[in-house]
This record gives structure tokens, C-alpha cells and sequence, in this order.
């Protein structure tokens, strides 16, 4: 038995690493790669009549294999399936730190899986509201009810799109500048910082497109999601490398924090940073990135 | 006597000026001898040196019991003519305690493994020991402890006298009738003949054994006219399909990727990358891969390789057609790629085995190399590698250049997965140790990165570059508590095979390995 600490709902999480949750080659050490959190999946990657074997794989995994810093995150079936309870229930007995809904379309999908995770909880004896949850959101409906999807529960860290049906239901395909899915990414940004959760953008799939994946990511990055779902360790690195702060955006939040400090200690509100005009508006923000810039490791001064 | 690696050498070894290993350029300086042959003078002109048959050859050359004969190994595990020779000396001749002095034995050699358990070969000398000829010497069953060289350190002991070739085979694509020898234009094409040309220097008769025979001049010649005694012509020297792969592929396992990626940051973060680096890496998954990663940073440096050594294999020859290294010099081709390149791209050159590694000479191309990245079977926390034994204690690998490219290096870095199967790959103690670790200064692992402390310069290039690492100690107990404490390998006393440094001390012997019950 490897304990896991108490997961925490928010933390760094910029890389998500599909796996199939059958595969031990792939699940015996996923840490190593240095994604954020892997996403060990019991849905689409597990097929039909093997679904109880991937329940006994990852719940051994998850026994066996310490994932250390590596959170671990459990794709279920979907509620329309006869799997997702079962499902729920392997999660909490192993100790998963989360689980991703599939194919969340409502609140009453969240709460749902809520009821469902807190009867296994006290099934298991395991501390009540440990488990967090996400929700995947696959569908146009899902995304038009994003924000009460966000604000359904507690456990809720964050919303993910899942691109492959949503594209199919909104009768498009890839685009290689996006177009495909800026409503939907716009509203599920829009809705996770209404509702102070993260927002994932969905996988990139053409493993041999370097130039693509990074122009994607960018775009991820500009739009404001914090992390991106992966199905292949080479994705790692490009994601970190992109969404970490650049360094004149960590010089830049360094000078407004200091100056922030020094200002208000003599009780000024408002004052100048090269040039332009500095709030307490701008403060969080700036912690933001030197706290990003902290977890990435290319800041260690003592600000954040 | 205990050496500078720890190991336990039998005193009864340690004759004729035999020492134990004393830690790297121990013997620099020293002034040696070199070694001569007897050889003939052929002052009138001969017609042709085309002789039958290989048993007329062996006749021709005297061959009788208790010799030693040479092979290279060009054709890899597609070679023929190894068997071909020994069955004409022992089978059709009926010639009895030989031995083998080859650059490498694999799989294609295990028929010698029949004449080593009938006392027909009585020694083996080698720089690659697999297959079943493996097999039977571990099970001390042949006469003599079989001798393991490097690359560089068989044509040291040649020079010395320590080994001296009777008759050396060449195994040539082409040939003409006077023996001049290349690696191309035939139809078992090797390309490099590196390997072969100290043997045709330093034996006392020289059989060309081609399956191609080609107009006189066949120039330029890897392997000259001037020291050969007699040229064979058969059907076949060997499978092309197993002599040279297809191009070689860059891997595309993830976990090879995330290795050799790291391998490249690691070489960009130390003083001896800037243009005109030299570089040589192994064949293996990461090794290779590598060159994938140093391309990307060195375009974004504007910083070009300045020459290349080795193995060659396709990925580096594409590096040289596209002007990202200035020369490529190999001892053997690994692929059509390199194979159909050697000699043919500008700045693609031939080297022997001597000028690649010996440390015995004025100056091997090793000594000057600034990186080289190598695989391993073990590696353990003193950093001392194996790649001969297994974890069974079975010999089943090849020393081949590693010990030289690593102990010549200015960066020597290992590159292996933490885990093979059930195994520890970064171990308490290596089964036995192939290149000692004081030649040895990185080590990559798809769980961290390890670097020898003795190389403090290194330690802080890599924090500096903000690249994490951590002792070696730390992951040989990773793999210790994902796979479990190896049990100690139970051995008889019978050494069964001496391990010679490059410099031929004695680095460390393998016994005669019990076998296991369960």
C-alpha cells in the first residue's frame, strides 16, 4: 500500500498524460516522463469486455506503484454506461486523486458522480471530499452549461474539452488555426474563471506535427487554459516550455511585487512601473506568474 | 591481487609482466616494442593468387595443429566464413588445439561452439563473445581462459606479440585476383574493413576469402595486395540482409526519446560544445536517438560537429551530407547507409582499428574525442560498466570500442534504462567490469541522471544548466525497489575468460558459472 497525501484541488497542472489503465508498461512508471498528472483511463482506451480487467489493473497500480508527485487522475465510463458506478468505486478505494467525468453535460451529471464518490468514500473509510473531480466536456451542450458544471461541487478543480466528439457534434473538423473550436475554448475559459476552477485544452493528435502542436499551444496559452491533455510523453516538454512565464515576464512581476510592497508600506494605491500604471489589480496576477514561475523552476527568489 | 576496480585477480594470471588494472593511462609514456612477423618474398610475378580451394589456402600457408587464426567481423552476424575456415582446418584437414583471435564472435559463429566442446579450439580471443560459443566457455569448456579485448586493445596486444596471428582470414565483398580487398562493390557489401587491416599487417599469411572477385586494381584498397598470401573464391561470404541493416532508425519508444534527449542537454551544457566537437555514440535506441536532439541545439547555436568516429549508421551520414559535421572516419558500417557512403561522400573515411583506439600508439582518434555516448548492460555505483556477462553470469556481449571511446573521451556518457525486465541495470557491483569507472562520467537513466563526483566540473556544469541529477547510489536503490535485490551469481573457481583494460592489464576475470536450480 503506497499512501497518497490529500490531494490538492489547486495545484500546478499543465501536462495531462492519457494512459490506458490496462497497460502495465505504460503505468508502471508514467511518472517518469515529469507530466503534471497522468490520466489513467478505464473509458474509450479500455474495451468493452475488458473493463473489469482495467478496474484490477489500475486498483493495483495505484496499491503498488508510488506515483509520488505525479498526481493520478481516473477517466470513468459515462454515466449512460452500465461501468461508471463500479468504477467510482475502484477509484476511491485505491486512493485516485481525482476523477474525470466523461462526457459531462450538466450540474446533475457532477452531482451525481458526487453522491456517488461520497458513498464510496464512507464505503471505503476514506476521508470524505478527499477525492476531487473533473469534468470532460464533449458536447454542445456541455459546453453551452460549463459554468454550472464548474459550480456544481466542491471537488471540482477543473474543465476539460474533449475535441474528437465535440468537433463531430458541431459538424467540423481540425483546424489548424483553431477556428474549429474558439467558441467552445472562449466559453469553457470563460466559465472556469467565472467559476475560479482550470480549464485543459483538448489532445493534439498528429504526433509528428512539432510546428502544429506548438502553434496550438500558444494559442492555449494566449487563450488562458493552464494545461493541456497529452497521449504521448514527447508532448511534455514543448507544454512546459510554452506555458512557462517568459523571463521578462518574471522580471516584470518581480518589480511590481517589490514595488507593490514598498508602495503601499508608505500608503501609495497607485504608482508607475516602467512607465505604466500599477495597481492592486495587478497584483495577483504577478504572484501568478512568479508562482508558475517558482513551479517551473526558473524563479527561486523569495516572493512567492 | 586486488585491482584499481576491486576486483580479485588470481595471482597465477599475473605472469610474463602481466599487471592488474591500475587506473586509466597508467602505462602512458611507456616505450615499447613493437611486435614483428615472418613473411616471404614474392620478387617474381605471379600470375594470381587465386587459389581452389580455403583447404588449399590453409595448405598453401602451412596450416597444422595448434595455430591461430584471425577474423574480423565486417559481416557481423551474416558472416560465413568464420565456420568455412574452421570447418576446412578441422573437419577437411584435420587440424586440432586452435585458436580463434577475432575482432567479434555472435551468433552466426555458433557452429565453433561444437569445435570448442571437442577440444578442437582450444582459445578464443575476442572483443564480442554471444550466441552459443558464449555458452559453452561459461560452462568451462574450453582449454584456455578466453581472452576479452577492446577494440583498441586487440591491435595493442597484436603490436606487443601478445597474440600472434598465424593466418589471418579476410572475409572481403570484393577482391582481385592479387588480394587487394575493399568493403564495397560486391554483393555482401560491409563497407568499412577497419577491423581487418592490423590482422593483414601483423600475421605471418593472409587468405582473402571474396565472394566477388573484380578486375585488377581493386583501389583504393582497404586490405593491400602486398600482404596477402593466397585469395578464395566461394559462393557466398555471408547474408547480406544480416551483414548491413536497412537504414537504421531513430527510435520512436518515448522512454528512448526522453533518455536521449536528456543526453543532448547534458552534452550542450558542457564547455566542449562549440563548433568543431567531435562525437561518437553507439547504435543502440538512445544512443542514436541523440543525434536526433544535438542536431536540434546545435542548429540553434549555429554550432557544427567538427568529425564523427565509430560504428557509423545512416543518421550520422545524413548529418554529414547536410554539412553538420565536417568529417566522418568509421571502423565498420552498421547500415546500407553508412555501407553505400563510406568512401563515396566527401569527408567519409575509412580507419583501422588501431588508428581508431589503440592506446599503445602515438595518439588513437579516441583520445581526441570531446563526447561519446555508450549503452550498458550494468553499471554500478563506482560507475564501472558491463557489457559482457549477463545477469545469469553467461558471457553474451561485446566490449568492443567502449572501454577505449570512454577512457579517450573528455565526456563519457552511459546511456541505459534503469530496468531491463526483471533486471537492475544500475547495480551494487557490475557482474564484471568491462570499462572501469573512472573512464565513465555521466549516467542516464529514464529515472534520473547520475554523475560521477570525481567530475566535479561536470556537476556543476549540469546545475548551472538547471539540469536536475542525483546520486547514482539514489537510483541503483530505485531499481533495487522496483525489481528487487538481485541474489549473488554462484561461481566455481575455474576462471573461464580474463578481461583485459585497454591497456592489457587485467581488469577483472569471469569464472565458471554454476548453473542455476531452482
Amino acid at each position: 500500500m503506497i499512501p497518497r497525501p490529500r490531494p490538492e484541488r489547486f495545484r500546478l497542472r499543465r501536462t495531462m498524460m492519457f494512459m490506458n489503465a490496462q497497460k502495465p508498461g505504460l503505468i508502471k512508471d508514467a511518472y517518469i516522463y515529469g507530466c503534471d498528472s497522468i490520466m489513467l483511463d478505464l473509458e474509450d482506451a479500455v474495451a468493452e469486455n475488458q473493463k473489469d480487467s482495467a478496474r484490477f489493473s489500475l486498483y493495483h497500480a495505484m496499491k503498488t506503484i508510488d506515483y509520488g508527485d505525479t498526481e493520478v487522475i481516473v477517466r470513468i465510463n459515462g454515466l449512460d454506461t452500465p461501468h461508471w458506478q463500479e468504477d467510482i468505486r475502484v477509484c476511491v478505494a485505491c486512493g485516485a486523486d481525482g476523477i474525470r467525468i466523461a462526457k459531462c453535460e450538466s450540474a446533475d451529471d457532477v452531482r451525481t458522480v458526487d453522491s456517488a464518490v461520497l458513498h464510496a468514500e464512507r464505503e471505503f473509510g476514506v476521508e470524505e471530499g478527499r477525492t476531487l473531480l473533473m469534468a470532460a466536456l464533449e458536447s454542445p451542450k456541455g459546453i453551452l452549461n460549463a459554468y454550472e458544471i464548474c459550480m456544481a461541487s466542491d471537488r471540482m478543480f477543473g474543465v476539460a474539452i474533449s475535441g474528437g466528439d465535440l468537433r463531430k457534434s458541431l459538424q467540423t473538423k481540425f483546424q489548424t488555426d483553431g477556428i474549429d473550436l474558439v467558441a467552445s475554448r472562449g466559453l469553457v475559459v470563460l466559465a472556469a474563471r467565472a467559476a475560479g476552477i482550470q480549464c485543459f485544452d483538448t489532445v493534439y493528435t498528429d504526433l509528428d506535427n512539432d510546428e502544429g502542436f506548438m502553434a496550438e499551444l500558444k494559442q492555449n496559452k494566449a487563450m488562458g487554459f493552464d494545461g493541456k491533455s497529452l497521449i504521448n510523453p514527447k508532448q511534455i516538454r514543448p507544454v512546459h516550455e510554452i506555458f512557462a512565464p517568459t523571463e521578462k515576464e518574471i522580471k516584470q512581476a518581480e518589480k511590481i511585487i517589490k514595488a507593490y510592497k514598498e508602495q503601499s508600506a508608505a500608503g501609495i494605491g497607485v504608482f508607475t512601473v516602467d512607465g505604466k500604471m500599477i495597481d492592486i489589480a495587478f497584483i495577483p496576477g504577478a504572484q501568478r506568474t512568479l508562482e508558475l514561475a517558482k513551479a517551473c523552476g526558473l524563479y527561486d527568489g523569495g516572493l512567492v | 591481487m586486488i585491482n584499481a576496480v576491486g576486483r580479485d585477480i588470481p595471482d597465477y594470471l599475473l605472469t610474463g609482466g602481466k599487471e592488474v588494472y591500475k587506473g586509466n593511462c597508467y602505462l602512458d609514456g611507456k616505450m615499447i616494442c613493437k611486435a614483428c612477423r615472418k613473411t616471404v618474398r614474392h620478387e617474381k610475378p605471379q600470375e594470381t593468387k587465386v587459389v581452389a580451394s580455403l583447404s588449399e589456402a590453409l595448405r598453401l600457408c602451412g596450416a597444422k595443429s595448434g595455430m591461430t587464426f584471425s577474423f574480423h567481423h565486417h559481416l557481423r552476424n551474416g558472416d560465413y566464413v568464420s565456420n568455412m575456415v574452421m570447418k576446412a582446418a578441422i573437419d577437411d584437414l584435420g587440424l586440432r588445439d586452435l585458436t580463434i583471435a577475432a575482432t567479434s564472435l555472435g551468433d552466426a559463429h555458433d557452429p565453433i561452439a561444437e569445435y570448442i566442446e571437442k577440444g578442437q579450439v582450444i582459445g578464443i580471443q575476442t572483443s564480442g563473445i554471444r550466441g552459443r560459443v558464449g555458452e559453452v566457455v561459461s560452462a568451462g569448456k574450453l582449454k584456455t581462459p578466453a581472452i576479452l579485448r577492446s577494440h583498441g586493445g586487440r591491435p595493442r596486444a597484436i603490436e606487443a606479440g601478445e597474440v600472434h596471428i598465424d593466418i589471418a582470414f579476410i572475409a572481403a565483398p570484393t577482391s582481385d585476383c592479387q588480394g587487394n580487398c575493399r568493403g564495397i562493390g560486391g554483393k555482401s557489401n560491409c563497407g568499412s574493413m577497419g577491423y581487418a587491416m592490423m590482422d593483414a599487417e601483423y600475421a605471418d599469411k593472409v587468405v582473402v576469402v571474396t565472394d566477388c572477385l573484380v578486375d585488377f586494381p581493386n583501389y583504393p584498397a582497404s586490405v593491400k595486395a602486398i600482404d596477402v598470401d593466397a585469395v578464395v573464391v566461394v559462393d557466398s561470404i555471408g547474408d547480406p540482409k544480416k551483414i548491413a541493416s536497412e537504414a537504421a532508425k531513430i527510435s520512436k519508444n518515448p522512454r528512448d526519446l526522453m533518455m536521449a534527449e536528456d543526453v543532448a542537454r547534458i552534452i550542450a551544457c558542457t564547455p566542449y560544445f562549440k563548433d568543431g566537437f567531435s562525437f561518437q555514440t553507439g547504435v543502440g535506441g538512445p544512443s542514436l536517438a541523440a543525434n536526433l536532439f544535438l542536431e536540434k541545439i546545435m542548429d540553434e547555436r549555429s554550432i557544427k560537429m567538427g568529425w564523427a568516429i565509430g560504428g557509423i549508421c545512416g543518421p550520422m551520414v545524413e548529418m554529414l551530407k547536410k554539412g553538420k559535421v565536417g568529417k566522418v572516419i568509421d571502423v565498420q558500417d552498421f547500415d546500407l547507409d553508412s555501407v553505400n557512403s563510406i568512401n563515396q561522400t566527401p569527408g567519409h573515411y575509412e580507419m583501422s582499428a588501431s588508428q581508431y583506439a589503440n592506446p599503445a600508439n602515438k595518439g588513437a582518434f579516441v583520445n581526441n574525442l570531446d563526447f561519446v555516448v555508450l549503452a550498458a548492460l550494468e553499471i554500478d555505483t563506482s560507475f564501472n560498466v558491463n557489457v559482457i556477462t549477463g545477469s545469469d553470469g553467461v558471457l553474451r556481449g561485446a566490449p568492443g570500442g567502449h572501454p577505449d571511446a570512454a577512457a579517450g573521451s573528455k565526456c563519457c556518457i552511459i546511456v541505459t534504462p534503469l530496468t531491463r525486465g526483471r533486471m537492475a541495470t544500475v547495480c551494487k557491483h557490475v557482474v564484471t567490469v568491462t570499462t572501469p569507472g573512472d573512464c565513465v562520467d555521466v549516467l542516464v537513466t529514464d529515472y534520473g541522471i547520475a554523475v560521477n563526483p570525481a567530475r566535479t566540473d561536470l556537476v556543476k556544469c549540469l546545475d548551472d544548466a538547471n539540469i536536475k541529477h542525483v546520486s547514482i547510489e539514489s537510483l541503483q536503490q530505485k531499481a533495487y525497489s522496483l525489481v528487487g535485490t538481485p541474489d549473488e551469481l554462484k561461481w566455481k573457481d575455474k576462471v573461464v575468460a580474463v578481461m583485459e583494460a585497454r591497456d592489457g592489464t587485467i581488469l577483472d576475470v569471469v569464472r565458471q558459472i554454476q548453473p542455476v536450480s531452482i
